[in-house]
């Protein structure tokens, strides 16, 4: 290109970094976080145990690993609600590995009993990600149908029976390390958590497909036109999203050594959309934070043990739960205007 | 009111209407006798939408006076003006597809016994009031298994079970075909005949002539005229709509050189025969390297959706589309993209702009791909790249990472010009490049394609200003109905010249008494 006068005065010399809506939400979910903790650890005693601290992150950590999946998916201005379904589904076929084909031996067996669930569980969020796209559903019905089906679906897997295997084995005790495994002391699904934040966060931030999710949920025409794979982006978000509710499914069935249809991953789908929400995520699409999600999980989480540890009953504690819901969202509304 | 006539039906005189930063009304009227089929038309922004919102209570009018069956009003909501008689068909169908047609017809209205809704008359009822109106189906289907004519004529229904005396059609042929148009003209002309007057809004010359009576036209958020239609040509009809008299054609305005030298040689794009719905009819152009070519033609024309089927935007129903001699499948913009080609969109807010992501993310939104290793973007490259382009357009930002809707709508048009400048592409087509830009960024952004084009881009340019054809265009494809109808080269291409091919046919010059009329060229 030939050289050519600028035109217009030249920009102004770049200043700091500004602060974008996303910095501000993390700084505002800090802020709640650290007053609950300085809250708890002047008023709840033995609060500064590694008991309670591995009680909380042991609870917490199956919402992050879904939050994250729900953060992409609500990046791109949709909504996933069968996750907790499809926790259940992968719960329901990782006994049939690890359990129930012993002549895989346990090596096997179990790297079977991992895989193959969360394969599954992706490709039903790829099918969510299908009726979306394919047949132009709204997210929220197209993901409705697995929401009801999948239990479903799991039920039939285990004929309905609750699959125990409290008892100790090899195949038994390498699966359930997943979710009762203490390295250092920690719980290893903390580690399989800050991977999956650190991973989803990283996508987010520094890959083109993060920064095309949040193209698409911002201003989707404007992303076709732009010649975002749309279509791609939105199949691969529930894809994401499948696959970790798998991973969460697992990891709930190895920490009660059992796996019970019925109930594993029950109400999952809306404790992953509030932490999204607190987190300071917008759920019309469009701006997104991952360590936001994990700090709105951790949030949630604090107050409910702070509420249970000061004897409120769990009822109660639903309520405060709505509240801080209501609260973070409104927060979030004026934020971005 | 001096000027209200003994039989107008509405008289809205001085009427204002200010919205934050704007002037949308000045002084602005409208007058309709009974009987009458009165046509509103005006150029994008000319006002006429918001002159309508003020007649049916969507918006309150700061100052003026209507009067309505001899009555001074004052709507406070649309269902004020409905409740007076007003009824409103608007360009897009807006009402329930999932229901039947019964139901649409009466919905809010239902004929009801002991509480519940008396469906055996609900449908008799809506069955009369669509076959009065030359409809006959029915009315137990659901209203979206109907083609869009169908549903307008439900629309037209429902707005007759309230008993209408004015009804005001909004576009209501946009997206019919001929025979489409047909049946509406002839419930037009029954209503007539029934005595209530209509208030009809089109782009299509034609159209206005076959079925109007009496015309206002708006500019600048004023009436400029008001005319009976036999006593007023196409061309008089149009120099007055777009308003430019000779004088006001003046050299220089825009930032353009005016003296391009296209480069001769093979032909860059070559689009034949285009094709898509009944918007698109059949359009064809060509554009070299290095050369400007302008896309002229009246609101409606088609120049939008050919854009469109370049860009891969809107499927080909027939037509073909080369580039550098290369048949191009377009089944997505993506594959334009591929190609080496950009479209900056006429609606910078809904095509453009992803308003929450910063200048450097919209910059380079196209280019992404490009600028990643495995999917990873070198975020080092980026920065560069956005910083020499904000440097190179005299982008105003505070930085990179500004959110892009802080920018002014200038400077998010350069960001979004940017992006396809990273992109390297060998064709860009800019849909109203200058619109809703103040004046200074408008001279940039016209001197900046002038520039582009000097080093071997070809432009495809929409624009509805005039100005923008004459001084910044090589050649000019003017459209009109769908159709691409002339070609204007060099020092052909005159005010009076477009004017005469938007209008349709009718060259020659404008009789004297035209107050828009242009009769010499500036150049």
């Amino acid at each position: 290109m030939q050289q050519t006068e600028p035109m217009g005065s030249p920009s102004p010399k770049r200043p700091a970094r500004l602060l974008s809506g996303e910095t501000l939400a993390v700084r505002a979910a800090l802020v709640i976080l650290a007053a609950l903790l300085l809250f708890n650890i002047a008023f709840t005693p033995n609060f500064l145990s590694l008991q309670t601290f591995n009680l909380n992150l042991t609870q917490v950590a199956t919402i992050v690993i879904v939050g994250c999946g729900m953060t992409l998916v609500i990046a791109t201005g949709g909504v996933d609600l069968s996750v907790g379904s499809l926790m259940a589904i992968s719960g329901a076929i990782a006994p049939m590995l690890f359990l129930d084909r012993p002549e895989l031996g346990p090596v096997l067996g179990v790297t079977l009993a991992i895989a193959i669930p969360i394969v599954v569980a992706g490709a039903f969020g790829w099918l969510n990600g299908v009726f979306i796209t394919a047949l132009r559903l709204q997210p929220i019905v197209a993901t409705l149908v697995l929401f009801i089906a999948g239990r479903g679906i799991a039920q039939v897997i285990t004929n309905g029976n609750l699959r125990s295997f409290s008892g100790s084995s090899t195949a038994s005790d390498a699966f359930s390390f997943i979710g009762q495994g203490r390295p250092l002391g920690i719980p290893f699904q903390v580690f399989l958590m800050l991977l999956v934040v650190v991973f989803t966060a990283w996508v987010l931030r520094r890959t083109v497909f993060g920064r095309q999710v949040l193209a698409v949920g911002g201003n989707e025409k404007a992303a076709r036109l732009a010649g975002v794979p749309v279509t791609r982006v939105k199949l691969w978000v529930y894809t994401f999203s499948g696959l970790l509710a798998g991973l969460a499914g697992l990891i709930v069935i190895a920490i009660n050594r059992s796996s019970d249809a019925n109930q594993v991953g029950q109400g999952m789908e809306l404790d992953a959309i509030a932490a999204v929400a607190v987190g300071g995520t917008l759920l019309s699409g469009g701006r997104a934070t991952v360590v936001g999600t994990l700090l709105g999980a951790l949030i949630m989480q604090l107050i409910r043990y702070t509420l249970l540890a000061k004897g409120v009953p769990d009822a109660a504690a639903l309520t405060v739960k709505a509240a801080i819901i209501v609260a973070a969202v409104a927060l979030q509304g004026r934020r971005s205007s | 009111m001096t000027q209200t006539s003994p039989t107008a039906l509405l008289d809205m005189q001085s009427i204002d209407k200010r919205f934050p930063g704007v002037l949308a009304l000045e002084g602005a009227r409208l007058t309709v006798n009974r009987g009458e089929v009165h046509a509103l038309i005006g150029q994008n922004g000319a006002g006429k939408s918001t002159l309508i919102k003020i007649l049916t209570g969507a918006y309150r009018r700061d100052g003026g006076t209507v009067h309505f069956e001899g009555r001074e009003v004052d709507f406070g909501s649309t269902a004020a003006a409905q409740k007076a008689g007003i009824a409103t068909i608007y360009q897009e169908v807006n009402l329930v597809g999932m229901r039947s047609v019964a139901e649409n017809v009466l919905l809010g209205r239902e004929p009801k016994r002991f509480g519940l809704i008396d469906w055996k008359a609900l449908n008799a009822r809506a069955t009369e009031l669509l076959i009065k109106l030359g409809v006959h189906i029915d009315v137990r289907e659901p209203l979206s298994g109907f083609s869009t004519a169908i549903q307008q004529m439900v629309a037209l229904a429902r707005a007759l079970s309230v008993r209408s005396s004015l009804v005001v059609m909004d576009e209501p042929t946009s997206s019919l075909d001929e025979r489409e148009v047909g049946m509406l003209f002839d419930t037009i002309r029954t209503l007539k005949a029934e005595g209530a007057s209509i208030v009809f809004v089109s782009h299509r010359l034609d159209e206005l002539y076959a079925v109007c009576d009496r015309v206002t036209i708006m500019r600048d958020g004023k009436t400029v005229l008001e005319r009976d239609l036999k006593v007023l040509s196409k061309l008089e009809l149009v120099s007055t709509m777009i308003g430019r008299e000779p004088g006001e054609v003046r050299l220089g305005q825009t930032g353009f050189s005016g003296q391009h030298t296209a480069r001769g040689g093979e032909v860059l794009l070559e689009a034949e025969g285009l094709q898509h719905g009944v918007r698109l009819q059949d359009a064809s152009l060509s554009v070299r390297p290095g050369e400007i070519v302008g896309l002229a033609g009246l609101l409606g024309s088609g120049r939008t959706e050919t854009a469109r089927a370049i860009f891969g935007v809107d499927s080909l129903e027939g037509g073909v589309v080369r580039l550098e001699g290369k048949t191009l499948n377009l089944r997505d913009p993506r594959d334009a993209i591929k190609a080496g080609i950009g479209l900056c969109s006429e609606d910078r807010k809904v095509e453009g702009i992803v308003p929450y992501l910063s200048v450097r993310e919209n910059l380079t939104l196209a280019l992404l791909p490009r600028l990643a290793q495995s999917g990873v973007i070198d975020e080092k490259r980026q920065l560069e790249l956005v910083e020499k382009f904000i440097e190179r357009l005299g982008i105003k930002t505070a930085g990179p990472e500004q959110p892009i809707r802080e920018l002014s709508g200038g400077n998010q048009q350069k960001v979004l010009l940017a992006r396809w400048l990273a992109m390297n592409p060998k064709l860009l087509i800019l849909d109203e490049p200058t619109r809703g830009i103040d004046v200074g960024a408008k001279a940039e952004i016209q001197r900046l394609i002038d520039e582009l084009a000097g080093e071997g881009l070809g432009v495809l340019m929409i624009s509805s200003e005039l100005e923008e054809m004459t001084e910044g265009a090589d050649r000019v494809i003017v459209m009109r109905d769908g159709r691409s109808v002339t070609t204007l080269e060099g020092a052909d291409i005159t005010a009076d010249a477009l004017i005469a091919a938007m209008a349709g046919g009718e060259l020659g010059s404008l009789p004297s008494s035209t107050q828009g009329g242009a009769t010499h060229a500036a150049n």
